[in-house]
């Protein structure tokens, strides 16, 4: 075998390594680029605050962007009390036994179904099953199943970075288990739950799949009145203008990518100071 | 003198590991008492299993009896977290919750709604900082976060902490063993005055801090309660050769 000389060596895992790591960063620049540059011409206040017009080809995306953000608020909404109570139990009382081993394996293999499955089973479940017809709240319903996992996840690691010895501190004071719980355990973990929930906001915003045949509207021409209406969604507003509509022009394709791509980002920018701005505070 | 803590043949698994066999002790009441012994020998666990923290460690198993004023604290019948606020525990590393040093003393009361009146907490709140000496230091911050306090102040505050509770027993798990040897000396006098009002039962693999601060003393080996004696005795003129060696420092 070749022997490098060690500091040549070292030399060139730190630049593949460097290289790779830069290799990252390209696609998603160029993703940004291209639609920053084909679609900020048609951002405009009137884009953001009107109802589509001449077939979707001019006027705004304001039901779009309303639309999208009713599901995933009110997909949160479910998601996330059920997630964090899951996640308490698991972390906190759940005993390593059968039970919780299949409930821990069930969560994995939630987490790895493909979007469009949770799709046909909103369909089929929320749709129709349970009659909310192709609605906000069946949208909802499914980005919340499909988000759960996600959420028991990170609520979890959020629990687990809560020191034990705060715990036996706790509860070395005659503190009970719930009460420690509420009192010890929550508040230092909540910076970290909601992050996470802020970045499954975002990750959930852009998914199309799973609201294509439970929420989503090819055209509504007024804003929802309840949860239980039909309304168009920015991803999936997005899928039919580049696709089913002929003579679109380009700059609001493009347009609508970047409101959706601004989204996702501020949330997930958000969520990432917030982060930071957690840490800090906490020294332990 | 009378005694607060009586176990009783008490045995103790880790689901197969029998960390604690048949042991048999009377702790005095108002005294320091010392358990000593190398690493791995029980002494941890024996300390944990008085106020029942171990009880959050799964597969735990106990046999035989603590008696704490008469009533066994491994019946069923027994409250634990009442058990646990009159048995209060300090742990090795300081470990107060991030918030100020206010509401780390008032902790106790606020959640167990034992006092709800402000002015009720504030005098205890004082009265606890005042009985570990910390009082005088810290009376102007105690807005302050308790992480911002050195380690010798947050074990004086996990103390005040303990005894805003109002507990009749202290249980130290090794207190001093993050600390550094002045820390050490003040805490040990601490200790001192402590014990004029609580029952104090110390863990230590610090053989001269036992022989410094203690009443009684007990050693352990491999799970067995060798020698349990006045201090004195066992450090001067032990009964047993294990005893013997290990305070003349031969292994451990």
């Amino acid at each position: 075998m070749l022997k490098l000389n060690p500091k040549l060596s070292q030399k060139i895992s730190y630049s593949v390594l460097l290289f790779a790591t830069i290799l990252a960063i390209i696609p998603v620049s160029v993703i940004v680029f291209i639609i920053i540059k084909n679609g900020a011409s048609a951002i405009t206040w009137e884009f953001l605050t009107a109802m589509p017009k001449d077939g979707m080809r001019g006027g705004g995306i304001f039901p779009a962007i309303i639309g999208t953000l009713s599901i995933v608020l009110c997909a949160i909404a479910v998601t996330l009390p059920i997630g964090v109570c899951a996640a308490i139990y698991l972390n906190e009382y759940a005993k390593d036994n059968l039970l919780t081993r299949i409930i821990k394996l069930a969560i994995v293999n939630l987490a790895g179904v493909p979007s469009v499955v949770y799709g046909l089973f909103g369909l089929g479940i929320f749709v129709m099953f349970l009659k909310l017809g192709v609605s906000i709240i069946a949208g909802a319903l499914t980005l919340s199943i499909m988000e759960l996992p996600v959420i028991i996840t990170t609520a979890r690691g959020a629990l687990n970075s809560v020191p034990y010895s705060f715990r036996e501190a706790s509860l070395s004071l005659g503190v009970s288990r719930w009460q420690t719980i509420r009192h010890v355990v929550l508040p230092n973990a909540l910076p970290g739950i909601l992050t996470g929930a802020i970045l499954s906001i975002a990750r959930i915003s852009g998914e199309t799949a799973p609201i294509m045949f439970t929420a989503a509207a090819f055209y509504v021409p007024h804003l929802p009145k309840s949860a239980f209406d039909q309304v168009m969604a920015l991803p999936y507003h997005l899928y039919i203008i580049s696709t089913q509509i002929p003579n679109m022009p380009k700059n609001i394709i493009f347009g609508t990518a970047l409101v959706l791509l601004m989204m996702v980002l501020s949330m997930s920018l958000f969520a990432i100071i917030a982060r930071i701005y957690f840490r800090k505070r906490r020294k332990w | 003198m009378a005694t607060k803590i009586e176990i009783k043949k008490f045995n103790l698994w880790y689901t197969d590991f029998h960390a604690l066999k048949d042991i048999s002790i009377n702790i005095e009441e108002k005294r320091i008492t010392a358990m000593i012994g190398p690493s791995g020998c029980g002494k941890s666990t024996l300390l944990r299993s008085i106020n029942r923290i171990n009880d959050t460690i799964e597969g735990v198993r106990v046999s035989g009896e603590i008696n704490i004023g008469g009533t066994n604290i491994y019946d069923d019948k027994t409250d634990v977290d009442f058990l646990r606020r009159n048995v209060g525990m300090v742990f090795q590393r300081p470990n107060p919750f991030p918030i100020s040093i206010y509401e780390n003393v008032a902790f106790g009361l606020k959640v167990n709604r034992i006092a709800s009146k402000k002015g009720v907490i504030d005098e205890t709140v004082e009265e606890s900082l005042k009985s570990v000496l910390l009082w005088d230091d810290i009376k102007n911050k105690l807005k302050k976060s308790a992480l911002e306090l050195t380690l010798e102040q947050q074990q004086r505050l996990c103390i005040a902490r303990v005894i805003a509770v109002k507990p009749e027993i202290i249980l130290l798990d090794e207190p001093c063993s993050s600390l550094d040897p002045v820390a050490t000396q003040r805490i040990e006098e601490l200790m001192m005055q402590l014990k004029e009002k609580y029952t104090i039962v110390i863990v230590t693999h610090n053989m001269h801090q036992a022989a410094r601060v203690s009443h009684d003393t007990a050693f352990m080996l491999l799970g067995k309660l060798i020698e349990f004696d006045v201090t004195e005795k066992i450090f001067t003129n032990p009964a047993q050769k294990e005893t013997h060696d290990y305070v003349s420092g031969r292994f451990g």
